[in-house]
């Protein structure tokens, strides 16, 4: 392993990560926590869109579609069993589920299903076209989530007590951040080696050249196709994080500003960086934070200097402080 | 259900229609020209219908409301053009996205901050309001009529601008070739701010005169802009022609979809589940629409080769 710039960059990000928090807690500052959980979570959803975005190269505008999708998994599971109404009754009693475990599994395999469906339609398509149509799918989901009175329609869903884990208080803020780091830390090893995998240099290499990836024999678009589906997954992992981190799920989770909002995480940090979204969303959250603090306007600043990176600083904020190297090949 | 009520919901189809395609051909024009996906194209909406409520409430005159929504979305364009887009057209895709979701979000709250978080309301004019009888004994509302016809009007006019002027000629060249055209002495980058004014103007345009039916607020831009994105995505990127099919498919699919669809379901459901499952079934129809053209044509109905 070769100390570089960049690794001990990481290193000092997901340490900061941890810290923070810890130091917040020492001094009893709860809210401190939720930002830093907030941080985790939607850098979460950032490593999941990264792999589809900086890997892949997909371009997908279509995230809050998993994102969503996890959540209301979280919502209506959570739901049912808060208010005992029986989800299903055949093949076997279902009453809702309040444990984490079984709510993170079904946000996994509803939004891994989500992106299958979506991403084997849309990958049929590439570039400009491909953007837009995981926009429209993205917004599909959203107006039907707005038009599903059944669970709250425009109006959300609300959860009293957040859920529980085996073993651990959630309601205690710090061990909830616990759980949503030793989560993203999980999916930041995945994706390292996701990344140095047979099939992450191949996924790579279609993004690079799809000629010669098709001339050695692999199928470019079964590639994107898997890329696609775990990608959609952790992002679905996180949505439910998200939602469990505010006891609430609305159908904005799905609208076509948070699949923005994801993106502009990993741009923020560096795109093709592995953790470029811990330091995309850990910056994202600071800014909200202080700017949002001084203007209601914020989103302004927040615009601007999107605007100044992509025009004029194109790695991020991993390649300003760590020069121009990539983490993926 | 009368066939009184059909063709309303027709005629609301066709004006929802003819006003996507406002949009739509701004957005095609500005895709096949200079190769540019411009997410701030519905905040350009939302600056045409801001201007014209601004000055109908300044003025009191509904014509001169909309020609400064016709001046204000080609000034804003023009201004975004030089400042902003001219960087992105040697750009990949994700720069351009990035961009112009950044130009949203400094519009978005711009507007807001100008005219605070409360919509504008921005009156239909007297000699246009109240229905009009049509022939086969239809009362419709006027001003939609107006719009329908001021819809067409562009539309045609368009297809002129594209097909028989100088112009028309040099932006058709521009999609087939840029460096041979720019090589034969056209100005290219006068060339690439002026479409990008035009299509400005069209999105600001279609902004205030929806505007006076709907409420003028902060945001109003992106459901359009969505619909927008299906139209050209049915219709093939970059074709006028392809936006126009587009947009009144889409316009009628959602509408006569949001009509229909819960009384369709009510033939053998009971009647509130069948309202609610035909709203959630009729806000998908144009995306399933999308996604069967795309089966059928991965580059939409007058796309060449994606």
């Amino acid at each position: 392993m070769m100390l570089t710039r960049e690794r001990l960059l990481n290193w000092a990000m997901i340490a900061a990560l941890l810290i923070v928090p810890l130091a917040a807690w020492s001094l009893d500052e709860p809210f401190i926590i939720t930002l830093a959980t907030k941080a985790a979570i939607l850098a979460l959803a950032g490593v999941g869109l990264n792999i589809a975005l900086g890997l892949g190269g997909m371009i997908s505008l279509g995230h809050a579609a998993f994102f969503g999708i996890g959540g209301y998994a979280m919502g209506i599971l959570a739901a049912h069993a808060q208010n005992y109404e029986p989800l299903f009754a055949w093949p076997f009693l279902f009453e809702g589920s309040n444990q984490m475990p079984l709510i993170w599994l079904v946000a996994v395999v509803f939004s891994a299903l989500a992106a299958l469906v979506i991403g084997a339609l849309s990958l049929r398509t590439s570039g400009v076209y491909f953007i837009m149509i995981t926009l429209a799918f993205g917004q599909m989901l959203y107006y039907f989530a707005i038009s599903w009175s059944a669970y709250g329609g425009e109006d959300g869903l609300s959860i009293w007590v957040r859920n529980e884990f085996p073993g651990l208080n959630t309601l205690d803020p710090i061990q909830f951040f616990a759980i949503a780091y030793v989560i993203l830390c999980l999916a930041l090893v995945f994706a390292a080696r996701l990344a140095r995998s047979p099939f992450g240099l191949a996924l790579a290499a279609a993004r690079q050249n799809e000629d010669r990836v098709e001339a050695v024999g692999l199928t470019p678009f079964t590639l994107r196709l898997i890329a696609f589906v775990i990608s959609g997954a952790i992002t679905g992992l996180a949505g439910a994080l998200f939602a469990d981190l505010n006891r609430f799920v609305s159908p904005t989770m799905l609208s076509w500003h948070t699949s923005g909002e994801i993106m502009i995480f990993v741009i923020l940090g560096g795109v093709g960086r592995l953790y470029g979204p811990v330091a995309g969303a850990a910056l994202y959250i600071m800014l909200e934070h202080l700017l949002g603090g001084i203007s209601d306007y914020w989103q302004i600043f927040l615009g601007l200097l999107l605007l100044l990176i992509v025009l004029f600083a194109r790695g991020g904020l991993i390649g300003a402080l760590a020069g121009r190297e990539k983490a993926h090949g | 259900m009368t066939y009184i009520l059909v063709l309303e919901q027709i005629l609301n189809g066709l004006q929802l229609g003819v006003m996507l395609f406002l949009m739509a051909a701004g957005l095609t024009l500005v895709f096949g020209v200079m190769g540019l996906i411009n997410l701030a194209h519905g905040s350009l909406y939302m600056v045409g219908a801001f201007a014209a409520a601004a000055v109908a409430g300044w003025t009191g005159s509904f014509l001169l409301a909309l020609i400064a929504s016709l001046a204000a979305a080609a000034a804003a364009g023009a201004l975004m053009e030089l400042v902003v887009i001219r960087r992105l057209y040697q750009r990949d895709h994700l720069d351009q996205v990035l961009a112009t979701f950044a130009l949203i979000l400094i519009f978005s709250e711009g507007t807001r901050w100008l005219f605070g978080s409360f919509p504008l309301f921005l009156d239909v004019p007297s000699h246009l309001s109240g229905p009009v009888s049509l022939p086969g004994g239809i009362e419709y509302p006027l001003y939609r009529l107006t719009i329908i016809l001021i819809g067409l009007a562009i539309a045609a006019g368009l297809f002129l601008l594209i097909a028989r002027t100088r112009i028309g000629i040099q932006i058709r060249a521009g999609e087939a070739d840029r460096e041979m055209i720019a090589a034969l002495g056209v100005d290219i980058s006068k060339l690439y701010t002026l479409v990008f004014a035009l299509g400005a103007a069209l999105a600001g345009l279609a902004g205030a005169l929806v505007g006076a039916i709907q409420s003028v607020q902060v945001g109003m831009g992106e459901p359009v802009l969505i619909l927008a994105f299906v139209v050209i995505v049915i219709g093939g990127i970059g074709s006028i022609k392809g936006a126009l099919a587009g947009a009144l498919l889409v316009g009628m699919t959602d509408t006569l979809g949001g009509v229909f669809l819960p009384q369709l379901f009510a033939v053998f459901m009971d009647p509130a589940s069948a309202a609610s499952a035909g709203a959630s079934l009729a806000s998908m129809l144009i995306y399933i629409l999308m996604a069967a053209i795309l089966l059928v044509r991965p580059s939409g109905l007058y796309g060449g080769s994606a």
